[in-house]
């Protein structure tokens, strides 16, 4: 076995023993750490399954086309043909306006419906755009609208891009958040091994004399920054798996009563990873900013 | 557990990168003055040989351990050149002074055992800094320990240890990664007679062995057995005695 992996499963064996022989102080530190990930973790979990849900309904984005009072039949056949013959449309469908105001008359308007003198709907046109593009959809309807006969053009899948934006809002708030919470974790790392480096400090004076490198001194506590962070990963990934699992009746119930079917998704395995990874990263950083400058200060 | 010279096997006979020349400590013309003025060393200059024995004494504050830290890098001098086999100390990088210390024995005056370890663990620790294999290591704290006469104490924490069983403790650690250079300041300085002079005794084991041996001491009449050179220190001002 080579010196440095040796150097290295020492270091990392003191490490864990350091941990265990403290199961308390270990423990509150894992919670502090995991508490602190899982909220943005949490956050960041729950915006990616909204945004699966309105992804899966903004693959099927509308646009009406009004056509313009009073009716024009030979307008009309011009854009059912233009629909036809448009590479940007993936179906369409002609509501006359006779059975637009049936359709009125069956959503409870019939005793409205009865006083007017006149139907006063228009023909219309009910297109699915080819694109899946959210924000091609504005560029299509406003070509639309240019059509000769076409009064209004009226994008159904605004709200869809509204949703959109506002989960970016989100996404962008929880990944703020988790930088911030990131700084919190690589100071509380930083704070609990500069505890640790207080009270060994004898230890670290006298292994000096005997002629340790710096190296040496770092290993055993860049180890010990790396667990704290990894079981802090390990505490955010069970809240987290806790959440989900509390959550997912309530929401599937939800979803039920809008006549949906969806399930809330824990995280992915390659989430989980980064989760652990990102964790284990920060309690390195903390350790190592607390180590070095501990050796710079009593070098 | 009392030792004699005669029991104790060589532990130091393989001491490493021996310099080109019989010189192991040279210093020229060397200073070292402390933050604020006060002196440690004033122009001092000697030189010792390879497998020398060496007595530095003199009254408290005269300077004594501040030239034992110039040989060990723990101070850099001021002015002049240290050399410790053959390397300028003055000079040496930061990064290297840990391996030149490795080469270096190093027995204290306050004995900066670790308490929360046990006497085994403590004589280890020189290894684990090198990089040892466990077994050979162990082999070695083993020999280390029966040298100073702590065999099958290993066990035991430091603080269950009389001072001189400490002190010997200490000067297991200092011996178990064979250097070539075993500097003590004041290692008998809070013993009884009869435990000074087992310390005393094992230094001088350790100078029949080939090492070349530093002992700041109040008491240098200790060391008579061994012949030594006698160097005195008189406020910063080194001087051979006759």
């Amino acid at each position: 076995m080579s010196g440095w992996l040796r150097h290295h499963l020492a270091a990392l064996a003191h490490a864990a023993g350091r941990l265990l022989r403290h199961p308390v102080g270990s423990l509150l530190t894992a919670l502090v750490i995991g508490i602190a990930l899982a909220l943005p973790a949490g956050g960041l979990l729950l915006l990616d399954n909204a945004g699966r849900v309105v992804g899966d309904v903004g693959e099927r984005p509308e646009i009406s086309l009004f056509m313009a009072m009073p009716p024009d039949a030979t307008a009309t056949a011009e854009i059912e043909r233009r629909l036809a013959e448009s590479a940007e449309v993936a179906s369409f469908e002609y509501v006359p306006r006779e059975r637009a105001l049936t359709q009125l008359a069956e959503a409870g308007l019939a005793d409205v419906i009865d006083d007017l003198p006149d139907n006063p709907l228009p023909d219309a046109f009910v297109v699915t755009p080819a694109a899946l593009d959210p924000g091609a959809f504005g560029e299509i309807a406003t070509r639309f609208g240019e059509w000769p006969g076409v009064a209004h053009v009226q994008l159904d899948s605004a709200w869809v891009e509204r949703i959109h934006a506002l989960i970016e809002l989100g996404r962008k708030t929880f990944w703020l958040l988790a930088a911030l919470l990131a700084s919190a974790l690589v100071v509380v790392t930083f704070n609990t091994i500069r505890l640790q480096l207080m009270t060994q400090r004898a230890e670290i004076a006298v292994s000096r004399l005997l002629g340790a490198t710096d190296h040496f001194i770092r290993r055993p506590f860049l180890w010990t920054g790396l667990l704290q962070g990894l079981a802090g990963g390990l505490v955010a990934w069970l809240l987290l798996s806790a959440m989900v699992t509390a959550l997912r009746d309530p929401v599937a119930r939800l979803a039920s009563s809008y006549g949906a079917v969806f399930t809330l998704q824990p995280p992915a395995a390659t989430e989980v990873a980064a989760l652990l990874a990102i964790a284990a990263a920060l309690g390195l950083a903390g350790a190592a900013l607390s180590v070095d400058r501990h050796l710079r200060a009593t070098d | 557990m009392p030792c004699s010279a005669s029991t104790l096997p060589a532990v130091a006979a393989d001491a490493r990168n021996p310099p080109r020349n019989t010189e192991m400590i040279d210093f020229d013309q060397v200073s070292l003055r402390y933050p604020g003025g006060s002196g440690g060393v004033h122009e001092a200059s000697f030189a010792l040989a390879r497998g020398e024995f060496a007595v530095l004494s003199g009254h408290s504050g005269a300077g004594k351990s501040s030239l034992l830290k110039l040989i060990a890098a723990i101070q850099r001098p001021t002015a002049g050149r240290v050399s410790v086999g053959g390397q300028d100390v003055g000079r040496l990088p930061r990064q290297a002074i840990p391996y030149l210390r490795r080469n270096i024995g190093l027995v204290l005056q306050e004995i900066r055992l670790l308490l929360d370890r046990n006497v085994f663990d403590n004589v280890m620790l020189p290894l684990q800094i090198t990089g040892h294999p466990p077994a050979d290591a162990s082999k070695r704290v083993h020999a280390a320990l029966e040298r100073v006469g702590l065999a099958g104490r290993g066990q035991e924490m430091p603080l269950s240890l009389s001072g001189g069983e400490q002190q010997r403790a200490a000067i297991a650690r200092a011996v178990v990664n064979r250097p070539s250079i075993l500097l003590a300041d004041e290692p008998t300085a809070h013993l009884d007679a009869a435990y000074a002079a087992d310390i005393a005794a094992l230094f001088r084991s350790f100078h029949a062995a080939g090492v070349t041996v530093i002992v700041a001491t109040h008491d240098s009449s200790l060391f008579d057995d061994a012949a030594p050179r006698r160097l005195v220190m008189d406020h910063g001002h080194l001087r051979e005695a006759s």
